[in-house]
């Protein structure tokens, strides 16, 4: 061996020469593995099905709000034909004193006409209405709710006018809002059930990759990295395949309600659209349905890149 | 250096697997580490590079008690050993310049720094013109001379092989154990562990002798 040993040369001190321009070195985690994909496609079917999961129920949550505040922004009262009142007058005065309570928008006696159209499906068409005791409707729509004094206009109405009583509507309202409530809960308990789904499917497909990749823990051991080297190159590696298939899952889901969003709003016209429009409103999930799918794509992606974390440490741990 | 005092090493439950070794390595030295299969080479070389711990007697590697030595303590200590492995232990995605220059990698330095470095210990182990080449078109002997070379790049105090004639002829072997020598010419300890008694006879050297768990030192 010559004296210009390469030994020599490394115990001088690191190369003051400069060899060929440098190719930029691999990484250290494989980029592109078998179990590298199988987990992105994982993560993207979960992340898909966790989207969608708080995308319906985001959906059926604002629609059970919108249906209670459909119901509780309309009440009704109610004028009794009394004999020997005019139940024209007394509905007027009724009107009236609606009105001109605080909190009410307007106050509308229905028109004969609209009283035949209710009783249509009972009583058939073609009756003469005023041949019968049929009470008179007044639909009171209110700007806010909550500054009405429900109780006092209902005291009022039946001290005032003769034969009037208020319709509030609570007794729906309540079992409305009892229903809606049930299957929010409903839609949240599956939500948890697909979170729970989603991470314990990702922890597993991820320890699954990781497996693969033992050796490369192993040698870059041996050589003498610090476990926080090995456990950030894994960990760096592992957030970004969750990213992607986060991000593919959360971006698939959002495109499904993004269309059927959009199929909705062109068959609004028809009487099918028109009942799914009843139930789910315009089919939108809205911002916090899409901040959601965000916020589920990171999640997946920061469980990925911790659990290949804690798998190098676990890892580390047995070959030592 | 590294000293020995009534180690033994027992997996789990089971019989003692090493029993009372007693020895010394000092600087510069050269030693074969020889014994029948399964006498416990391999269990001897993972005590010495700390990847186990003994269940009993004392290991002080560079002045330090093993059984006191932190966790944290362990990667800097182990930089200071160069081990090639019996099955080499390359990086299939990495090519072989890039599979020598990881244990400079690991420490954070820049490739620029160590480049021409690496281009140089591979020249020197016969490799200079496969430092594009990825490991799985290497030949058997290629591939232990990567093994050494990276074993060998972060200039370590004492070198540990398995082995590491074990898959190449004759005259390669002899080329490796020329290799082994004049790194120790140059101031490293060498730990040979072979069983190829032709091997130990071309070079005239300290033998510690396994046999059954317990061993024999020839000076």
């Amino acid at each position: 061996m010559s004296e210009t040993s390469p030994l020599k040369a490394l115990a001088a001190g690191p190369a003051r020469r400069q060899g060929p321009r440098p190719t930029p070195p691999g990484p250290i985690v494989p980029a592109g593995s078998i179990a590298g994909r199988s987990l992105t496609i994982v993560v993207a079917i979960m992340s898909f099905l966790a989207c969608l999961t708080l995308g319906a129920v985001t959906l059926v949550r604002d629609a059970s709000l919108d249906w209670q505040s459909d119901i509780v922004r309309e009440i009704t009262i109610q004028v009794r034909p009394i004999d020997g009142v005019d139940t024209d007058a007394e509905a007027q005065k009724a009107t009236n004193l609606a009105a001109s309570t605080p909190g009410v928008a307007s106050a509308r006696p229905l028109s004969s006409w609209e009283n035949a159209q209710l009783l249509e499906p009972w009583l058939g068409s073609g009756l003469d209405m005023s041949d019968l005791p049929i009470p008179r409707l007044i639909v009171v729509e209110l700007a806010n709710p909550d500054a009405v004094d429900l109780t006092q206009l209902s005291t009022r109405l039946t001290q005032e006018v003769k034969g009037a009583s208020l319709d509030d509507h609570r007794s729906w309202t309540d079992r409305l809002k009892a229903m809606a409530n049930a299957t929010v809960i409903i839609g949240f308990s599956i939500l948890a059930l697909v979170f729970v789904a989603t991470v314990l499917s990702v922890v597993f497909a991820t320890r699954g990759a990781m497996s693969s990749n033992r050796d490369i823990v192993s040698v870059l051991h041996y050589v003498g990295a610090e476990a926080g080297f090995i456990a950030r190159e894994f960990q760096r590696h592992f957030l970004i395949l969750g990213l992607k298939g986060g991000l593919w899952g959360a971006a698939g889901a959002t495109l499904m309600f993004l269309v059927l969003s959009f199929l909705f709003g062109r068959s609004i016209a028809t009487p099918e659209g028109d009942q799914v429009s009843a139930l789910f409103g315009r089919f939108a999930i809205g911002p916090t349905g899409y901040v959601g799918a965000l916020g589920i794509a990171i999640l997946i992606a920061l469980m990925t890149a911790i659990t290949s974390r804690l798998t190098v440490f676990r890892h580390l741990a047995s070959i030592e | 250096m590294i000293r020995f005092e009534n180690v033994g090493l027992r997996y789990g439950m089971g019989a003692e697997v090493l029993r009372d070794l007693s020895f010394q390595i000092a600087p510069r030295s050269f030693q074969f580490l020889t014994g029948p299969s399964g006498a416990g080479k391999s269990t001897l070389l993972r005590l010495l590079f700390l990847s186990l711990r003994p269940t009993r007697g004392l290991i002080s590697i560079f002045d330090r008690d093993v059984a006191t030595l932190p966790k944290s303590d362990l990667p800097a200590l182990r930089r200071r050993i160069g081990v090639v492995f019996q099955d080499f232990r390359l990086l299939d995605h990495l090519t072989t310049f890039e599979n020598v220059a990881l244990p400079l990698r690991v420490l954070g330095r820049e490739e620029a720094t160590y480049r021409a470095d690496v281009i140089e210990l591979l020249k020197w182990v016969g490799l200079g013109d496969r430092v594009q080449a990825l490991p799985p078109i290497l030949s058997g002997g290629e591939k232990q001379r990567a093994a050494i070379a990276r074993a060998l790049i972060g200039q370590p105090e004492i070198l540990l092989a398995d082995e590491p004639t074990g898959n190449v002829d004759p005259p390669l072997a002899k080329r490796l154990l020329r290799l082994f020598v004049e790194l120790n010419r140059l101031g490293t300890s060498v730990v040979i562990a072979t069983h190829d008694i032709g091997l130990m006879n071309q070079f005239d050297a300290r033998r510690l002798v396994l046999h059954e768990g317990r061993l024999s030192v020839y000076e």
